[in-house]
């Protein structure tokens, strides 16, 4: 999948130009997943209570993990020319270890964008949506590469 | 997929809140599901899908009744449903996930998680009966 050189600087103008914390972002797309999705939360038996929208939102431990995988996605960012080398290791770690279902990789892609939507409002133009999605298309086919 | 008392109202109350502006909102996730999501555009090769484009502006207010009834019927979906057109192809996915873009750009204040979780559970029952139709 290509992303036109003219979006290339969509995702990070939106991540650096706005004063939205990153730690915020990070909670309430997690959060948002484990509500709007509850299947999910078989992945995260360790974290403690999950059993409502409201436990989840309070939960640390979902906190924590957020900021996990907003980091991860601000690598993707940084190296949109090389996402499966960048992805590599934690593709083999979500095969082997956590055996996550790649579909959920897509899922909390377009969560993150209605979380963007959100935040960005009128900024989060038709256009700017569309380098999002082929951006979390591109990870999540990079977190699937290794699968086996 | 059942939706639950509690989904329904959810539902219901967000979309009392757009008011008119639910033909702009079904247009503008038409044009958001043609621009990230190309494939979409074959099923409208008979549109001129340029930008202001009348037909996209038609269908989109068509989108949003259609969406407008369902919302009234969710104890019926198929029965309200009925009279759509059989030409519901298996990417409505797509424009349910633009018409949630769509809502949280305009209305974040309202779009929770919870109401985010019961949006979707609905978009999927209309999608899941629309495309029941092929069989």
């Amino acid at each position: 999948m290509f992303v036109i050189p003219s979006r290339l600087n969509a995702p990070q103008c939106l991540r650096k130009d706005h004063g939205i914390s990153k730690a915020s972002m990070q909670k309430r797309n997690r959060e948002r997943l484990l509500v709007v999705y509850p299947w999910t939360q078989r992945f995260f038996d360790s974290f403690g209570n999950l059993s409502s929208a409201s436990a989840i939102l309070g939960n640390p431990k979902v906190k924590a993990h957020g900021k996990k995988v907003l980091t991860s996605l601000g690598d993707a960012v940084k190296n949109l020319d090389n996402l499966k080398g960048t992805f590599s290791k934690l593709s083999e770690l979500h095969c082997d270890k956590l055996h996550v279902d790649p579909e959920n990789f897509r899922l909390l892609g377009n969560v993150l964008i209605v979380v963007l939507a959100i935040h960005f409002g009128k900024e989060f133009t038709p256009e700017i949506q569309a380098a999002w999605q082929k951006l979390v298309a591109g990870v999540a086919t990079a977190l699937a590469h290794k699968y086996h | 997929m059942a939706l639950s008392a509690e989904d329904k109202c959810n539902v219901k109350e967000f979309w009392e809140k757009l008011g008119e502006n639910t033909k702009v909102y079904g247009t503008e996730a038409l044009v958001r599901t043609f621009l990230s999501f190309p494939s979409t555009k074959t099923y409208f090769s008979h549109f001129d899908l340029s930008s202001g484009s009348l037909e996209v502006q038609a269908h989109g207010k068509k989108v949003a009744d259609a969406l407008s009834l369902a919302v009234n019927h969710m104890d019926d979906l198929p029965k309200a449903l009925s009279s759509l057109s059989d030409l519901h192809a298996h990417k409505l996915k797509f424009l349910s996930h633009c018409l949630l873009v769509t809502l949280a750009r305009h209305h974040p204040g309202n779009l929770n998680p919870e109401v985010h979780a019961s949006l979707d559970k609905f978009l999927s029952c209309v999608a899941s009966v629309l495309t029941s139709k092929y069989r």
